[in-house]
């Protein structure tokens, strides 16, 4: 065992469950257990905000996937991977104040619970509550066992007593403190992935003797590692650019982030979440890819990309800082299943079994059902974790592109188009979902481009074309009910 | 559905223009890493200037893009944004 490594990590968990416990008091506390339990009671500050929102959104990918697909494709990656910088800023910009707004005066909780009030549509709820739980579950699988091989490599424990170990110290904090834990360990987790990265970024440049050598002996062993295109010359401008819609602006349809952007205070945190958050997604992003390609001079020939991150920081840093640096993806990745599994019980508590399972349940009743819900959730995903997929971003770039599909439209033109109604949403969510599935099984990349274009696509068309038609159909219906 | 959202909300206004704004910044963060990343990045590599010791494109498109558009997100937020009430004035909850 590999200590002086292992005691950073260790302090870090313990750290966490403080946090986690910390947050039960206001579990215990609170008059609406549903509010806090999945929104914090929407009393969330700028720092947090920001630091829940690329907490959530960096993940396992960024932090161990990302670097090792840099490190074979070169600067081409990291270019690629400065389109979420966008993410940054434009989720809160455009959903920002109207969102906020909208879901106070529905009384929203969940995402699905806006979509509820919207459109008032019982199909519209059960394909969200539906494509949340299925797509989330394949993404929390992926996040899961990145978790479980970090744990693995760093402390030689077997895959199996890693994954157990990961998925239960992120179980507890989760169960026990519901959102408001959820969002305050990620602030914690947000922290610690910016202080891994600078820190590593750092002793990674050091240790190859400062750019202009890094780069020089890229280019000596191929001119193509410091080009935008690749080490192959295989990223083409158009399927580089259809990034900004996956990671870029799409993000806006991710139910674990929109979420998110209900969950503040006032204007004034969303100011500051916005500013904090650009800073700190644009830095991590940035320094996180560019820490892969540097590490190929300093360790040439690693096969698989998954292991770069690992090895850099044992080879380039002290033992005790490689410790806290490798706290970070391990925090990455912690605080990303966090979200996914309070929106996944979320999803079954509120948005299925209190709509119509059992609509006047007690407060008691509804507190066992989501700690039950949460924990048999968590049981799943480890029995699916343990024959573990291979490439960790591509299952998880997968549960993007689908949620994005499904949600992206629902959720914006629902806010800023008064003509959208249920049948286009539902045409929309369906059309989504069923062109990624097709079209990523059957013609992915179609025309140069990320799977996700064109499905979404298809479902604003969808979404606009159906409204119009259907028009006149539910203003009458609406009157006849009035 | 349209009755429970009024349309002529002040607050709406604001929050319109506030979306309007993060579309723009979108497409100027778009047009200025695709500029510089393809336009000085398509040239041989032989053929590349650096700045410090980092490619000219990568420079330009990735490391100062991040700094211009943070800029210019700090100036939307500070002079463009306005601070509004997110509660009914009848009073939520």
């Amino acid at each position: 065992m590999n200590w002086p490594v292992i005691t950073p990590l260790l302090i870090f968990l313990l750290i966490i469950f403080a946090v986690g416990f910390w947050s039960n008091k206001f579990v215990i506390k609170s008059d609406s257990f549903l509010q806090e339990y999945f929104l914090g009671e929407r009393q969330l500050g700028g720092f947090i905000l920001a630091m829940t929102m690329v907490a959530t959104y960096g993940s396992a990918s960024s932090f161990i996937g990302g670097p090792g697909i840099a490190y074979t494709q070169g600067l081409g990656w990291v270019f690629l991977a400065m389109v979420q910088l966008a993410t940054g800023y434009f989720v809160l910009m455009v959903l920002g104040k109207k969102f906020a707004i909208v879901a106070r005066q529905y009384k929203a909780i969940t995402l699905v619970d806006f979509l509820k009030e919207r459109y008032k549509s019982k199909a519209v709820v059960l394909i969200s509550a539906a494509s949340i739980i299925i797509f989330l579950f394949s993404s929390m699988t992926a996040q899961w066992v990145g978790g479980a091989r970090l744990v693995e490599s760093l402390t030689g424990l077997s895959y199996t007593t890693a994954l157990l170990i990961f998925v239960i110290s992120v179980l507890v904090f989760v169960i026990v403190g519901g959102f408001r834990a959820v969002a305050l360990t990620d602030a914690v987790q947000g922290v610690v992935m910016f202080a891994g990265t600078l820190i590593l970024l750092i002793a990674t440049i050091k240790a190859g003797g400062g750019i202009p050598k890094i780069i020089s002996s890229l280019a000596a062993e191929n001119p193509n590692l410091i080009s935008p295109f690749g080490a192959a010359h295989t990223l083409t401008p158009a399927y580089v650019s259809s990034f900004w819609i996956l990671v870029g602006v799409g993000v806006v349809g991710l139910p674990q982030i929109t979420v998110r952007a209900m969950s503040y205070k006032n204007s004034k945190a969303m100011h500051s979440a916005i500013i904090i958050g650009t800073i700190v997604v644009g830095f991590i992003m940035l320094g996180m890819h560019l820490i892969g390609v540097f590490a190929r001079p300093i360790l040439p020939g690693i096969k698989v990309g998954d292991t770069v991150m690992p090895l850099l920081s044992m080879k380039v840093l002290p033992p005790y800082a490689a410790g806290i640096v490798l706290a970070a993806p391990m925090a990455a990745i912690m605080s990303t299943v966090d979200a996914l599994l309070i929106l996944v019980s979320s999803a079954i508590v509120k948005d299925v079994y209190l709509n119509y399972v059992k609509p006047h349940a007690s407060d008691s009743h509804v507190k066992k059902i989501s700690f039950g819900v949460t924990t048999i959730i968590g049981l799943i995903v480890i029995l699916l974790a343990l024959s573990p997929p291979d490439l960790i971003v591509w299952l998880n770039l997968f549960s993007f592109g689908g949620l994005e599909s499904v949600f992206i439209w629902p959720v914006v033109l629902g806010l800023y188009w008064g003509k959208g109604n249920k049948y286009g949403a539902i045409t929309s969510m369906l059309l989504g979902m069923g062109s990624y599935i097709l079209l990523d099984r059957f013609y992915p990349n179609a025309l140069g481009l990320h799977t996700v274009v064109l499905p979404i696509i298809i479902s604003f068309l969808g979404f606009v074309v159906v409204s119009y038609v259907t028009h006149r159909n539910v203003i009458n219906q609406n009157s006849k009910e009035v | 559905m349209r009755k429970t959202v009024k349309p002529r909300d002040k607050r709406f206004k604001i929050a319109h223009r506030e979306a309007l704004i993060g579309v723009i910044l979108v497409i100027i963060n778009f047009v200025w890493w695709y500029g510089f990343g393809y336009g000085l990045g398509s040239e041989k590599v032989e053929n590349y200037t650096y700045v410090f010791g980092l490619p000219a494109w990568f420079f330009y498109s990735c490391i100062l893009g991040f700094i211009v558009m943070l800029v210019l997100v700090i100036i939307s937020v500070k002079f463009f944004f306005k601070e509004v009430p997110f509660d009914n004035e009848e009073g939520d909850l």
